[in-house]
C-alpha cells in the first residue's frame, strides 16, 4: 500500500475563505443530523402540537377573546410566536455542546472566516424554525385555524415570525458561547417559560391585572403574536391602545433592537473564546 | 573539513511564552524549538501547561507575552495564515458523532477550501491511508476509540499541514487502539509533516518522538532525544528477589555483571540496579547469577515512571501548582 504517498498528496485550497460558503457547510452538518437522527426534530414538533391541543381544546373553552372571535384562531398565531421564542433553547444548547465537545475549537483551528461558526448555527436554526412553523401551520389548518387575508399579508406574517426567530438566534448564540455550563442551559430552559407565558400568546392582555397587562403587551413575543394575528386576519384580543394600531411596527422594531444588541455581543463572545 | 550544513528553518519556534488564567500562570516562560520534519514530544504531568502551550501555538488562546512562529509565520501577528498551515487534534474527539466517517472528512475538506469533487476524493484517500475504508459509510457513533482518533487525525490532514498538533492522542485508548494511533502518527511523520505531540507517557514519547521536551509548571525543564533524557534519568530499573541468605552475595554478582551499584532492600529481600538499557542488561545478569549458582525468586524490569523523572529533574514530585518558581536544573541538551 502506498500509504505515505496518499497522505502526502497535498490538497491546496480551491477557494478563498468565505464566511457565507463556510456557514452553509456548517449548517449542512445540521441538516444531515436531521436526516440521520430525526427524533429530536420530531419530538420538538410533537411538543408544540401538544401545547396547541392542550390550550386549544382543554383550556380554550374557558377563555374568552376580548373583541370576539374563536379561541383557536386567536391561539394559533400566538403559538407560532411562542415556537420562535422556544427555539432559543435549542440554539443555546447546541452552541454550548459544540464548544464543550471540542467541535467549536476544531472549527476555530481551521482556515475559515471567524463569522462562519455563528453563521452556520444561524442558518441551520432558521431553517429548522421555518420547518417547524410550516408543520404548525398545517396542524393549525387541520384543527380549524384559517388565515382570512390575502397571500401578501400572510407572507408578511410569516416573515415577521421568522424575523423574531432571527433576532433571538443571536441571543441564543451569545448565551451558548458565553455560558457553557449545563447550569446555564437549564436556567434558560426554565426562564423561557415565564417569558413565553407573560405575553399575549395564550390570553389577551386586556383580561390581566393592569401592571401585568402592560408587561404582557410590551413583551416582544406579544408584539409578534399580535402582528401575526392581524396579518392572518385572526382575532387580536387588542381592542384599544397603541398596540391596536401599530402591532406590525412593534413586531418589526423589537427584533431589530434585539439583533442590534446581540449581534455585536456575539462577535465579542466569539473573540473572547481566545481568552 | 566539510562546511557546516545550514540548519533548516524550524517548523515551530516559541520564545518566552507566558499565559495567565485567572488563578494560574499556565505558561511561564515556555521555549520550544522543533526542526522541520521531526516528531517532538511534549512530556509532562497534568497541569504542567501542555494543553495551554498547544492552544497558544494553534491560535485558539491568546498569548500574553513572548513570541511564537509556525513555519516562519508569527502566531500573534497573522493567526489566519498560521491556521492555513496547521492541523490540530485536540483532547476531545472533535469529529461529528452523527455523521459517517466519509461525511466528516468531506465536511472538513470543504471547510478547508476544497471543491466538492476534490473533497470527496481527498476523503477517500485519507480513509484508505488510515485503514478506515470499510467503515467509511458508518456513523462515527459506532466507532472504537482508536478508530475515532484516526479519523480525527485524518480530518486534520486535509491540506497536509506544516505542523500537526496532537494533544494526548492516546489518552483513554486501550493498548490495541494506542498501537493503531502510534502507527498512524509514524505514517504522518514518514511523509515529512512535523508533529508536536503532548503526552503523559514516557513510553509514548520514547516510541514516537525524535526529541522530547519535559514540561513542569509552565516551562520546559529538560530537552533532548529520548535516549539522552533516559541516560540522565538513570535509565531502566531491574529488581530481583532472592532468598535472604543469598542477598548480599547476589548484590555483588549483579553489580559486577552490569558495572553499577546495586541497592539492597533487606525487608523485601530484593536488590535493584539502574541500567541504561534493561533488555541488554538482563542476559548478563542471569548468566552471572547462574554461574554462581544463585537462584532468582523473581526478576522484574521497568522503566522510570513519570514521577521518578520529575523527582530526578526537579527534586520534587510533580504538582499541579504553578505559582512558585520551580527548582531549576540545568539540563539543556547540547
Amino acid at each position: 500500500m502506498t500509504t505515505t504517498d496518499t497522505i502526502a498528496a497535498t490538497g491546496r485550497r480551491d477557494r478563498r475563505p468565505n464566511a457565507l460558503r463556510e456557514g452553509w457547510l456548517i449548517a449542512g452538518r445540521d441538516l444531515l443530523h436531521w436526516v440521520r437522527e430525526p427524533w429530536g426534530l420530531v419530538f420538538g414538533l410533537a411538543f408544540n402540537i401538544m401545547l396547541i391541543l392542550l390550550f386549544g381544546f382543554l383550556f380554550g373553552g374557558a377563555i374568552e377573546v376580548p373583541g370576539g372571535g374563536e379561541y383557536i384562531a386567536f391561539l394559533l398565531p400566538g403559538m407560532f410566536a411562542l415556537t420562535m421564542l422556544f427555539g432559543l433553547e435549542g440554539t443555546m444548547t447546541t452552541m454550548a455542546e459544540d464548544a464543550k465537545r471540542g467541535i467549536t475549537d476544531r472549527f476555530r483551528s481551521l482556515p475559515i472566516s471567524s463569522a462562519a461558526v455563528a453563521l452556520g448555527r444561524a442558518i441551520a436554526d432558521l431553517a429548522n424554525s421555518a420547518l417547524s412553523l410550516g408543520v404548525l401551520m398545517v396542524g393549525g389548518l387541520l384543527i380549524g385555524w384559517r388565515p382570512t387575508t390575502g397571500p401578501a399579508e400572510i407572507a408578511l406574517g410569516v416573515v415577521l415570525l421568522l424575523w423574531l426567530r432571527f433576532a433571538l438566534l443571536w441571543l441564543g448564540i451569545f448565551l451558548g458561547l458565553s455560558f457553557r455550563g449545563t447550569g446555564a442551559t437549564t436556567a434558560v430552559q426554565v426562564l423561557v417559560w415565564p417569558i413565553g407565558f407573560l405575553s399575549t400568546v395564550f390570553v389577551s392582555a386586556e383580561t390581566m391585572p393592569g401592571w401585568l397587562g402592560v408587561i404582557a403587551t410590551w413583551n416582544p413575543v406579544s408584539a409578534t403574536a399580535t402582528a401575526a394575528r392581524e396579518l392572518f386576519g385572526n382575532p387580536t384580543g387588542v381592542t384599544s391602545g397603541w398596540m391596536a394600531e401599530n402591532a406590525v411596527l412593534a413586531a418589526s422594531v423589537w427584533p431589530l433592537v434585539i439583533a442590534l444588541v446581540f449581534l455585536p455581543l456575539t462577535a465579542t463572545a466569539y473573540r473572547h473564546l481566545r481568552r | 573539513m566539510h562546511p557546516r550544513p545550514v540548519p533548516p528553518r524550524p517548523a515551530l519556534e516559541a520564545v518566552g511564552l507566558r499565559r495567565r488564567y485567572a488563578k494560574t500562570q499556565a505558561l511561564d516562560g515556555f521555549d520550544l524549538h522543533v526542526a522541520a520534519g521531526t516528531v517532538h514530544g511534549l512530556l509532562g504531568p497534568n497541569g504542567a501547561g501542555k494543553t495551554t502551550a498547544v492552544r497558544c501555538l494553534t491560535t485558539l488562546t491568546d498569548i500574553d507575552e513572548g513570541s511564537a512562529a509556525i513555519d516562519g509565520i508569527d502566531v500573534r501577528r497573522d493567526p489566519a495564515a498560521v491556521r492555513e498551515r496547521i492541523g490540530l487534534v485536540g483532547q476531545f474527539h472533535a469529529v461529528d458523532e452523527a455523521l459517517t466517517a466519509h461525511q466528516n472528512l468531506v465536511l472538513f475538506a470543504r471547510l478547508s477550501g476544497l471543491s466538492k469533487p476534490r473533497a470527496k476524493s481527498r476523503a477517500d484517500q485519507l480513509l484508505e491511508a488510515f485503514g478506515l475504508t470499510d467503515a467509511s459509510s458508518r456513523p462515527v457513533s459506532g466507532f472504537s476509540g482508536g478508530m475515532r482518533r484516526r479519523l480525527d487525525i485524518a480530518s486534520s490532514l486535509v491540506l497536509t499541514p506544516a505542523v500537526l498538533f496532537l494533544d494526548e492522542p492516546t489518552t483513554g485508548l486501550d493498548p490495541r487502539g494506542r498501537a493503531t494511533v502510534w502507527q498512524a502518527v509514524r505514517e504522518v511523520a514518514s511523509m515529512g509533516t512535523t508533529v508536536l505531540l503532548t503526552t503523559q507517557l514516557l513510553d509514548e514519547a520514547d516510541q514516537l518522538a525524535d526529541r522530547v521536551s519535559v514540561m513542569d509548571r509552565g516551562r520546559v525543564i529538560a530537552e533532548g532525544t529520548p535516549s539522552e533524557l533516559k541516560r540522565r534519568l538513570g535509565g531502566d530499573r531491574i529488581t530481583a528477589a532472592f532468598a535472604a541468605a543469598d542477598l548480599d552475595r547476589a548484590a555483588t554478582v549483579v553489580a559486577r555483571a552490569v558495572g553499577a551499584e546495586a541497592s539492597v532492600d533487606p525487608d523485601s529481600s530484593t536488590l535493584t540496579v539502574e541500567v541504561e538499557s534493561g533488555s541488554a542488561a538482563l542476559a548478563p545478569i542471569v548468566r552471572a547469577l547462574d554461574a554462581e549458582g544463585l537462584a532468582v525468586d523473581d526478576l522484574a524490569l521497568r522503566r522510570p515512571t513519570l514521577d521518578e523523572v520529575f523527582l530526578h529533574l526537579t527534586g520534587a514530585p510533580p504538582t499541579d501548582a504553578v505559582a512558585s518558581d520551580p527548582a531549576q536544573t540545568d539540563l539543556e541538551a547540547k
